[in-house]
């Protein structure tokens, strides 16, 4: 379950991404704006995920497995370089260009992945 | 939508107090003091936190702020609803405008860490938007006639006299009372001379000055954002000096990239108008310095393309070359967010060293640690000009990691005195030659 809010916390981060490529090609800055709070929300999702997930790792030995430990570790680093992106976006207009940008499609790539390994295990107990 | 908000507050928060380690937030040695005439700028840094430092706000008690060997300071009103300046009226009477403006929507989650930050280093009285009269009744010295001259006003802060007529400068409008000497309330409502720029109000306060000849009052707008970051449609009008017709309140600017023009004064020798203005934030702990200057006719003065001359600013995207290579460097360098919000020249009677010059009243900083300000200083003239590094005239404002109180407005008294507006204790100062 926590892989699904982990997963959606990927159109944020995603939305954030793309925010700050627009702010990037077109230096219309009111796109940075908007990716400081996608970016804010991203967290927020990935936040709760992790919480979630730890307490499940640390509840049920069963659940202590490689796969889990992977896609925790993955939902971890996507929230630290998220929250350091949330810093660099605190900076005002051209300031946050062209760090933010890199480190929103590094979160990104992270976050899907995190997704990603969850789901798979999720569906796989499902199944 | 707010329950993302207090967890990024959490997290903010939490990284705010960490803050202390190098790596998250720049820190700096003490001031390294006057920065007169042409100040070394360091280039621009910031850690991955702005620098926030506050000292937690403290009643006076038996504390009194500091002047000079040969002065005593007296607080002559206390429990005012948020003194920001004050005019010395022909008959000795001091009007003192109180009141809190601005209230600039949140833009970024950063706005609401910040604010919550900066909201600990004032005071939480509300503000009385309203004209506080004071009357030292048989000229002792101490001010026992106080009244209510006018209310429901909207933040009034700059001041001016005209003849019969009082003008005051609210955070939307410029108004006029008929003003009759002696009186002790004003007899009617006040007449709009002109609207002001008002929209978001990010930096709210309208300074004010009337010239010589009361022909022409200069009205000083404030920044909607600190370099920008709200997008250049909203600073319409903004960063300006406005020129207004006493008469009939038609306007035009008079001068412009002045981020955030806090007082206005003319040097009375010369009659040229000068300008307070507060730089911007969040490029280290000594730049960009806040800086007082002679402001010219048509000249530009940097914001947001560029500071203290061709400095460009990178924030600012698409930058402006032209603009930049247009700034112009202004007259004297403050020490950076010291926050100058009063000015006031002396006039003949005040001996030496303070014969001429003027008196700068420093609200103090947030963006630095340790902070700077918190004191009104004094900036020598000669032949109308700058003549040297300036020196401290009021301090203790802060002490033992406590602040007491921030200078706002500062006016000089004809009859000798200084009088210093603090918005934290809500207090109004005055200084005065020991006899």
């Amino acid at each position: 379950m926590h892989a699904v809010i982990a997963f959606s916390s990927v159109p944020l981060f995603l939305g954030a991404l793309l925010s700050d490529w627009a702010y990037h090609s077109n230096q219309q800055v009111q796109w940075v704006n908007f990716a400081s709070w996608l970016v804010a929300g991203g967290l927020v999702m990935a936040g709760l995920a992790l919480l979630w997930g730890a307490v499940d790792v640390l509840r049920s030995a069963a659940n202590r497995h490689r796969r889990g430990l992977i896609y925790l570790i993955l939902l971890l680093a996507s929230f630290i370089v998220g929250f350091i992106n949330a810093l660099i976006h605190g900076m005002d207009g051209w300031a946050a260009m062209p760090a933010g940008l890199i480190l929103s499609a590094v979160v990104v790539l992270l976050a899907v992945t995190a997704s990603v390994v969850g789901l798979a295990r999720f569906l796989r107990r499902a199944a | 939508m707010k329950t993302r908000d207090l967890r990024k507050a959490a997290a903010f928060a939490a990284a705010i107090v960490l803050g202390a380690t190098p790596i998250l937030a720049t820190t700096a040695a003490e001031p390294s003091g006057a920065q007169y005439g042409n100040p070394d700028l360091p280039p621009p840094q910031r850690g991955l936190l702005p620098s926030m430092s506050i000292a937690e706000p403290a009643g006076w008690g038996e504390r009194r702020p500091t002047v000079p060997q040969g002065w005593t300071i007296k607080a002559i009103a206390t429990d005012l609803k948020i003194p920001r300046q004050t005019l010395v009226l022909p008959n000795g009477d001091i009007l003192v405008a109180e009141g809190k403006g601005g209230g600039a929507p949140v833009l970024k989650p950063k706005d609401y860490i910040a604010g919550i930050f900066k909201s600990r280093g004032t005071t939480s009285v509300k503000g009385g938007d309203r004209l506080t009269l004071l009357r030292d009744t048989d000229g002792d010295g101490t001010y026992k006639g106080r009244w209510v001259y006018a209310e429901n006003l909207n933040a009034p802060y700059g001041l001016a006299l005209v003849g019969n007529q009082l003008f005051v400068a609210n955070q939307d409008a410029l108004v006029r009372f008929e003003y009759v000497v002696g009186q002790t309330r004003a007899s009617a409502p006040p007449v709009t001379v002109t609207k002001l720029p008002s929209a978001i109000n990010h930096h709210w306060t309208k300074s004010l000055v009337a010239d010589a000849d009361g022909r022409f009052l200069y009205v000083g707008i404030g920044s909607n954002s600190n370099v920008g970051e709200r997008g250049m449609a909203v600073e319409e009008n903004r960063a300006v000096v406005w020129q207004i017709d006493a008469r009939t309140g038609a306007r035009r600017t008079f001068a412009t990239g002045l981020r955030n023009p806090t007082a206005l004064a003319f040097e009375p020798a010369s009659r040229q108008l000068w300008a307070v203005v507060n730089e911007r934030d969040e490029l280290g702990p000594d730049l960009v310095p806040d800086y007082l200057t002679s402001v010219r006719e048509g000249a530009f003065y940097g914001w947001p393309y560029a500071y203290w001359g061709a400095n460009a600013d990178r924030r600012v995207q698409p930058q402006d070359e032209q603009k930049v290579q247009a700034t112009v460097r202004p007259d004297f360098a403050i020490q950076s967010h010291s926050a100058p919000l009063g000015l006031s020249f002396v006039q003949p009677g005040f001996a030496a060293p303070f014969a001429e010059g003027a008196f700068i009243g420093l609200h103090g900083s947030w963006n630095r640690s340790p902070p700077v300000g918190y004191k009104v200083i004094f900036v020598p003239f000669a032949n109308s000009r700058p003549s040297g590094p300036a020196v401290d005239f009021v301090t203790g404002f802060q002490a033992d990691g406590k602040t007491m109180g921030r200078p706002v407005g500062v006016t000089v008294d004809p009859k000798g005195a200084l009088i210093v507006a603090d918005d934290l204790s809500n207090t109004v100062w005055r200084v005065t030659p020991a006899r």
